[in-house]
Parts: structure tokens; sequence; C-alpha cells
């Protein structure tokens, strides 16, 4: 096997560092997604064991509120935000609609280097002072606290370039690069996810630069744009903040979502019960999306119209959901379903999305929002769709696009134990965290009466549970990476166009013209001029 | 019924009118999603071991969805989002609009304790004292950065922000001790930020006034102990009138002046001079104070200086407050004294046109 790809072609550490190959760039978001998870996660657990008692358990009130504002920082724009499209998007979406490339391949790495450099301008802040807002970076506190703001928000600023551009070059790759003959309507839905998702990043970001750039001002030069004192408007700020960071929740979650489409139809070797709802739906949650942003401020000091008109159409966004997860489930009706890992996290994806999208209905329903909000209720509904959705998703992309990327194949029984251990870890973390919010216990509370004691042990408990599951993946991954068995080009048996290349791909993709005749979801007949590859599969089980 | 529910899901007890409904709501919204759940996962599972593969290179029926399906779905679906909305909605009208007979209670909230102001003049810290089965609306602000109010056992929550006046309410159905958290991060010691709710009946309500007449003659109002002299809100608010010599332009006895008449002014629909027309509630008369551009009456010139900054919350306070005993015109109704009980509070006597 010492045919060409794009891992062999040059194997130089300049060929990697400047590359503009979009496998590569994706390798490169990848390993720093990954790096940021564990960054974000390291945080995630010293809070849950801060919490194993009320008052001090290990660290001070100061060094807990610096930590929760990076564990949301860094999972929301390091890990959440790039974490399918920067990395699988850019490995896939070109191979996808069959072109050798990204639309603008240098625009392409400088966008990775300016998601580098916020992020490095981040972690920076961790070591000048922190920051203590929480994620959401709400004034007039964000305005007076003496803690590391300016460095911090330019940082994010800085990634929302790197998103934008990303962003931009998706759209027009999708426009422009399709190969001939592959209309939208047979393009892989993983495509239409990827470039709605696209659509939000440019047009929201924006707003969130904007708004983050006014918060530095204010904190460092006094100037008083949301600052009451000095005759801002703090409600504003929220206003300008959710308007970008409600769509912001469905730049991550769409992409899970067509990780999803892209699984089930595989490992259930049959059609999308109807490709033209979860295309579209796409859309309309990137749409009514943008509409939604009040929802998060029922108790900050709003009109009764304006919640009214909120709550409505937080109800009508939630149908898009509703309606991809009824055909996803539907499309396994009649299938022939193998449950092998990527299947499960997507078992997994659905349970947990249901269960966070209707608690996220729930708080829609607004009496009921003025109890929750800003409680560990919501922490736990955002949790399931951010974790329980995105990082499942996130899991079952690496699973299924494992051997694609690398050739190998990794241990299906390690696969399938591990999934179980970060399904049960998770649940066993957040459950807990809605019964909490019903008691009451407000999110961002270092001390707690001892009255929620017994439910926060339950939810540390639970989140070993889930880091045992995540190690294990990340050894018996590694291990495969160097040392797995060869794969094969099509292991899963797939139709979907990714599949139908060599794997790993060589350096632009396919080696002949690509076929793209059939429907990549097409599952009626043999594919044409190949063998379904049987050999690797059972190896591989 | 409910208090198995309760018990169930690790509510605290419900101790306000609302929170039989809230809690109904909850429980309805909350029973549906695990039957969807549930039928959703057991639907996959279901299809994943009827349908489970059983040759590598199987190969399946096309099968779609019909249109009738999917809208059925859909209709269903939707159908029950827009019902919760319709009864949440409902619910969240009557959180948001106090009774007209509330009393009402001053609440600043600063870095990290709720100070509360009483009618009668008399402030107490972190613990706010009310008579059950009463309407009690708290007018809010904050002196230094986002603070939010939050009672669990009265299921109500409003943030509480600096340069303006946020309202809740609520009427405790139980006496007892009910904590009161602060629910909007607000630094090192959010968490310490806590208060209590102490419900009394009203027979023990009535001596808890009594017994603390007179204490409070003297009254901070943000610029030194006594500042602001002594007895209820109202006076207080007459005595910064008089100072910061709003009653230059402003009358108290409903005649036109430079600016509006106080008189019958609070609650009343005001015309504006774009045509817009608003209600003279505690946040509009707030933010003509604060912003006097932003809502001019129609037929008056627009020659009032901002307030920001110069005038402190307790003075704000007290002007609306002043405003408010003159909604029925120039003589102060009783209605600030709480007249369920038939206490008086200090310096009724005052009260002339």
């Amino acid at each position: 096997m010492t045919e060409a790809t794009y891992l062999n072609a040059r194997t130089t550490i300049r060929s990697w560092v400047l590359t503009t190959d979009h496998k590569r760039i994706g390798i490169l978001y990848l390993v720093t997604l990954i790096f940021a998870l564990v960054l974000g996660g390291f945080f995630a657990m010293a809070l849950r064991i801060e919490h194993l008692t009320p008052g001090h358990t290990v660290m001070t009130a100061m060094t807990y509120n610096r930590s929760f504002t990076l564990h949301g920082v860094i999972m929301v724009w390091i890990f959440m935000i790039p974490s399918i499209p920067a990395s699988f998007g850019n490995f896939l979406l070109p191979i996808m609609v069959g072109a050798k490339d990204v639309a603008f391949p240098r625009l392409n790495l400088l966008s990775y280097y300016l998601f580098i450099t916020g992020t490095v301008m981040v972690l920076v802040s961790m070591f000048v002072g922190g920051i203590d807002t929480g994620w959401t970076f709400y004034p007039p506190y964000s305005s007076s606290t003496p803690t590391a703001i300016p460095t911090a928000l330019l940082g994010v600023f800085v990634i929302g370039f790197s998103t934008i551009l990303t962003g931009l070059n998706f759209v027009v790759t999708t426009h422009t690069m399709r190969h001939e003959g592959l209309g939208w309507m047979k393009l892989p839905l993983f495509v239409w996810a990827i470039y709605a998702t696209s659509i939000i990043q440019v047009l929201a970001t924006p707003v969130l630069g904007m708004v983050l750039l006014l918060v530095v001002l204010d904190n460092s030069l006094h100037w008083g744009f949301f600052d009451p004192a000095r005759g801002g408007d703090p409600v504003l700020y929220q206003h300008l903040f959710w308007f970008y960071s409600h769509p912001a929740v469905y730049i991550m979650i769409l992409p899970g979502m067509g990780v999803v489409s892209e699984v089930v139809a595989t490992f259930a070797r049959k059609n999308l019960y109807s490709y033209r709802a979860i295309a579209y739906s796409s859309f309309g949650l990137a749409f009514v999306g943008f509409l939604t942003w009040g929802h998060h401020m029922f108790v900050a000091g709003m009109s009764t119209f304006d919640a009214g008109a909120f709550g409505v159409l937080s109800m009508l966004v939630a149908i898009f959901s509703a309606i991809k997860v009824f055909n996803w489930t539907w499309t396994l009706k009649g299938g022939a379903v193998a449950l092998k890992t990527p299947l499960l996290y997507v078992f997994a994806f659905l349970f947990l999305f249901v269960f966070g999208g209707m608690t996220g209905v729930a708080v829609a329903a607004m009496s009921l929002d003025v109890h929750w909000h800003d409680t560990y209720f919501v922490v736990a509904h955002f949790h399931f769709i951010m974790v329980g959705g995105t990082l499942t998703a996130f899991l079952a992309a690496i699973h299924y696009w494992f051997p694609k990327i690398t050739g190998r194949m990794y241990s299906e029984r390690l696969g399938l134990l591990s999934a179980a251990l970060v399904f049960a870890g998770f649940f066993v973390t957040f459950f807990p965290q809605f019964l909490l919010g019903n008691a009451g216990m407000p999110r961002r509370y270092y001390d707690y009466p001892p009255q929620f004691q017994p439910l926060h042990i339950v939810s540390t408990a639970g989140s070993w549970v889930l880091a045992t599951g995540l190690l294990i993946t990340a050894i018996y991954l590694g291990h495969a990476l160097f040392r797995g068995h060869r794969a094969g080009d099509n292991p899963w048996g797939s139709r979907s166009f990714e599949w139908r290349t060599t794997s790993p791909p060589p350096t632009h993709n396919f080696h002949a013209t690509p076929p793209f005749d059939i429907d990549p979801y097409d599952y009626t007949q043999p594919l044409p001029g190949t063998d379904d590859d049987p050999a690797a599969e059972k190896e591989a089980a | 019924m409910i208090e198995l529910f309760r018990r169930l899901i690790f509510l605290p007890v419900g101790a306000s009118t609302v929170a039989d409904g809230v809690d109904a709501l909850h429980a309805f919204v909350i029973t549906a999603t695990m039957l969807v759940s549930t039928y959703v996962f057991g639907a996959a599972a279901w299809f994943t071991v009827r349908y489970r593969r059983k040759s590598d290179r199987q190969l399946t029926r096309r099968l779609s969805a019909t249109v009738r399906h999917e809208a059925s779905i859909i209709t269903l679906v939707l159908g029950t989002f827009l019902l919760w909305w319709v009864l949440g909605f409902r619910q969240y009208v009557e959180m948001v609009q106090p009774p007209r007979d509330s009393d009402v209670v001053y609440v600043e909230a600063k870095q990290w304790m709720w100070k509360f102001t009483y009618p009668d003049g008399r402030d107490t810290n972190d613990v706010l004292t009310v008579p059950v089965g009463r309407p009690i609306r708290l007018a809010m602000t904050s002196r230094d950065v986002i603070h939010s109010f939050y009672v669990p056992s009265f299921r109500i929550k409003q943030d509480v922000l600096p340069g303006r006046y946020t309202a809740v309410w609520f009427e405790a159905t139980q006496t007892g001790t009910f904590p009161i958290w602060c629910a909007e991060y607000c630094g090192v010691s959010h968490s310490r930020m806590r208060g209590e709710v102490v419900v009394l009946s009203q027979a023990d309500y009535a001596l808890w006034l009594r017994s603390g007449k007179g204490q409070t003659a003297e009254i901070d109002c943000g610029r030194g102990p006594g500042s602001c002299g002594g007895g209820d809100l109202v006076a207080i608010g007459r005595q910064v009138a008089l100072r910061r010599a709003c009653v230059a332009c402003h009358t108290l006895d409903g005649q036109r002046h430079v600016g509006p008449t106080w008189s019958g002014l609070y609650g009343s629909q005001r015309t504006l001079a774009d045509g817009r027309k608003v209600v003279a509630d505690d946040a509009y008369l707030t933010r003509s104070m604060m912003e006097p551009a932003a809502d001019v009456v129609a037929g008056y010139a627009q020659v009032m200086p901002t307030y920001q900054g110069s005038l402190t919350a307790a003075e704000t306070g007290a002007l609306v407050e002043l405003i408010r005993s003159l909604r029925d015109g120039p003589v102060a109704p009783a209605g600030v004294a709480l007249p369920a009980l038939e206490i008086t509070t200090a310096a009724d006597g005052g009260r002339g046109p």
C-alpha cells in the first residue's frame, strides 16, 4: 500500500503548517479542537470537584468564577463553534461536492491562523488575571471588572474573523464548485447542514464582533455604551449579544445534525425518510433561529408583547428540530440496521437531543422560564443540547470518518464500550442538574445551601464516568492511528460521495473523474463498478 | 397530586398565588416530554431490532415519507408547543402585571445585599417582611451591576438593573420564611447574596408595623445619615421635589406649568409629541427623570435636564412614590398605608395639596 495519499504526499513539518490542502487544514483544526476540548474539560472537572461540598472544597470563589468563565469561553468559541464545520466540514465538504479544494485555499489557511491567534489571546488572558464574567460578558459587571477583559474579548473577536472566513469559503465552494451534474437535491445532507451553518456564521458573527469591541471600550477606556452610570444601557448589550449567541446555538448543532443524517443512512443502508424535509429544515433553523434571541431575556426587562412574540417564535424554531428527529428515526424503518459505534453515538444524540430540545421548548413556555431562568435547569438544558448534541455528534463523526481520514480502523468493541460510558456518564452528570434547577439552585454559585449537596455529588460522580469514557476513546483511537489495521476504501459500504474515492484520499481528492451519477442515499441496488467490500467490515467487528 | 409531583421533581413548596398554576403547566410539559422521548427512543430501538442487518451487502427498498405523514406529525407537535405557549403566556402576563391595589416595597440591590424600603420609611437589609394574602409589588433598582431577585417558593424572578426600575409582584399564600437568591451573576460573592422573605399573618404583620414605628425617623437616601429627613417615602419625595426644584416646573395640584402636573399623572395614558401613546408607570417616570428627551409629552417643550447620576436611587424611588400618591388627584389617598389593616403610618398629617 504505497499509493499517494494526502498524508504521505509530503511529510515535512513545513508541508503541514503551510498547507493549503483543505484536508490537512481540517486535521490541524481537529488537533487544536481536541486540545481545546481537553482544556475546557479540565475546567469542567475542577468545577464539578469544587461542588462536592458547599463552600470551599478545592478553590476560592475567585478561582471558581474564573474557571467557569474559561470553561464556557473555551468550550463555546474554541471548541463548539468551530468543532464540526472547521474539522470535518473542511475535510469533507470539497470531496462531497466533487471539488479539489475549497474556493479560497489560502484564505482557509489564514482562517486557521486567525483561530490560533485568538485562541492564544484567550489563553494568555488566563495568566494575566483571568476573566470572571461568565462567557456571556454581561455589562455593567464586565465594564467594571478589573480582570483581563480586553485580552480575552479581543481573542474571541479574532476567532470571530476566522469563523466568518471559514463560513464564506464554504458558501462560495458550495455554490461555485459543485461537480457537473451535482444538483442541490443530490448533495449529501452534511453539505446542506454545513451550508446553512455557514450562512449563520457570515451573518451573525459580525454582530458579536461589534458588541465585544464596545465592551472592550467600556472596560478599558471607560466609554459608556452599556454602563448606566455613564448613560449606557445594559439591556441593549443583552439584545445584541443574544442576536448573535442564539443563532450561534445553531452554528453548534446544525453540523451535528448533518453528521447524524449521514450516519443514520449509512448504518441503516437506506434512503432518508424525507431528504427534502431534513434539507429544508436546516434552513428553517438558520432563518427562524435569528428571530428568537429574546427568549434569553424573559426576566431581563422587556415589554410583555416582545416577550410573547419571542415565545411564539421559539415554538416555531423548535418544530424544525422535531421534523429532523422524526425523519431520522423513521429512516431506520425498513432498513438494514447495524449498531456500530457511530450509530450508537447517534442514538445517544437522539435521546439527549430530544430531551434537551423538549426542555428548550419548556423554557420557552414563558411562565416556566421565570422559575428556571439562570438556574441549573438551564445549565442542564443547554448541556443536553451542546454536549449531548454537539459532542456526541462530534464523536460520531470521529468514529464514522476515522477510516476515511486515516485509512485505519479502531477496535469496535472498545468503541461501543466507551460510547456507552460517555452516554451513561453524561446522563448521570446532567440529569441531576435539572432537579437542582427545579429546586431553585441558581447557576454560577460557588457556595450553595447544604440541601443541594446529594444531587451535586451524583453529578460529580457522573462527570468521572464521562471522563473515563473519553479517556478510553482517546487511548484506542491513538492506538488505531498507528497500529489499527487497514480499513479499506469504504468499510461501511456507504453510498455517499466521500466514500467513492480511496481512504485516505489522494491530495486532489479523486484519482479520476468522480462518479456523481447516483443518489448518495440509494441502497436499492449494488454500487455500480465496485463491491460493497464486506471483508473489511467483518474484520472490524 | 401537585404535592406529590413537587416532591418527585424536587420543586420547593409553592407559597404564592401563581405557584400552583406554574407547577401544573410544569407537570403537563414534563409528562409530555417523557412520553415523546420514550416514543422516539422506543421507535428507534424497535426498528433497530426488527430491521437488524442480515448481510453486509443487503439492499433495501426505497421508503419515503408521505406528505400526509409529515404534515400530521408537524401539526401534532406544533399544536402541542403552541398550546404550551398559550398557557405559559397567560401565566406570564399575570406574573408581570401587579394588581392595582398592591402594596409597594422599594428594593435596592448592591454587591452583595438586598435593601428593602417600606412605605412607612423604614428599611431592612436582606429580610423582606410581608403580610400573607396581600399583593406586594417590589419596585427594584440596583446600585452597581445587574442582580436578579429570585424567590423559588414563589416561582418569581426579575432582573434588577442599575439606572432603571423593574417591578415584580407576588401574593404569599402561606406564612413562613422563604429564601431569596440572587440569580444573575454579580461578582465574587454572588452566591452569598441571599436573603429571605418573612411572611407574617396579617395580625402579626400589624404588630410588626407598630413595633417599627419611630425607629427610622432619619433616612439615608445616599447622601449621608438623615440627608432625606424622616417620614414615609411620600414625605421624603416631597422634600426631594422641593430641594431639587422639581416643583419649579411641575405642580402637585393639577395646574399646567412648564412641565406636566404630577396630579393624576401616575397610571394615566400620555400622548407624546411624536404621536406615541404610553402609560405613565414606574419605568416611564424613571426614564423621564433620566432621559427627559426620550418621551416628551405632546404640547410641552423639552427643557428638562437629565438627572442621571444626580438623583440617588432612594431619591428616585421617593419621587415615584410621591407621584404615585397623587394618582387620584391632589389629595393623597390612603393607598400607601395598607388600608386593609387600618394602620396609619407616619407623616399622614403633612399630606396637603
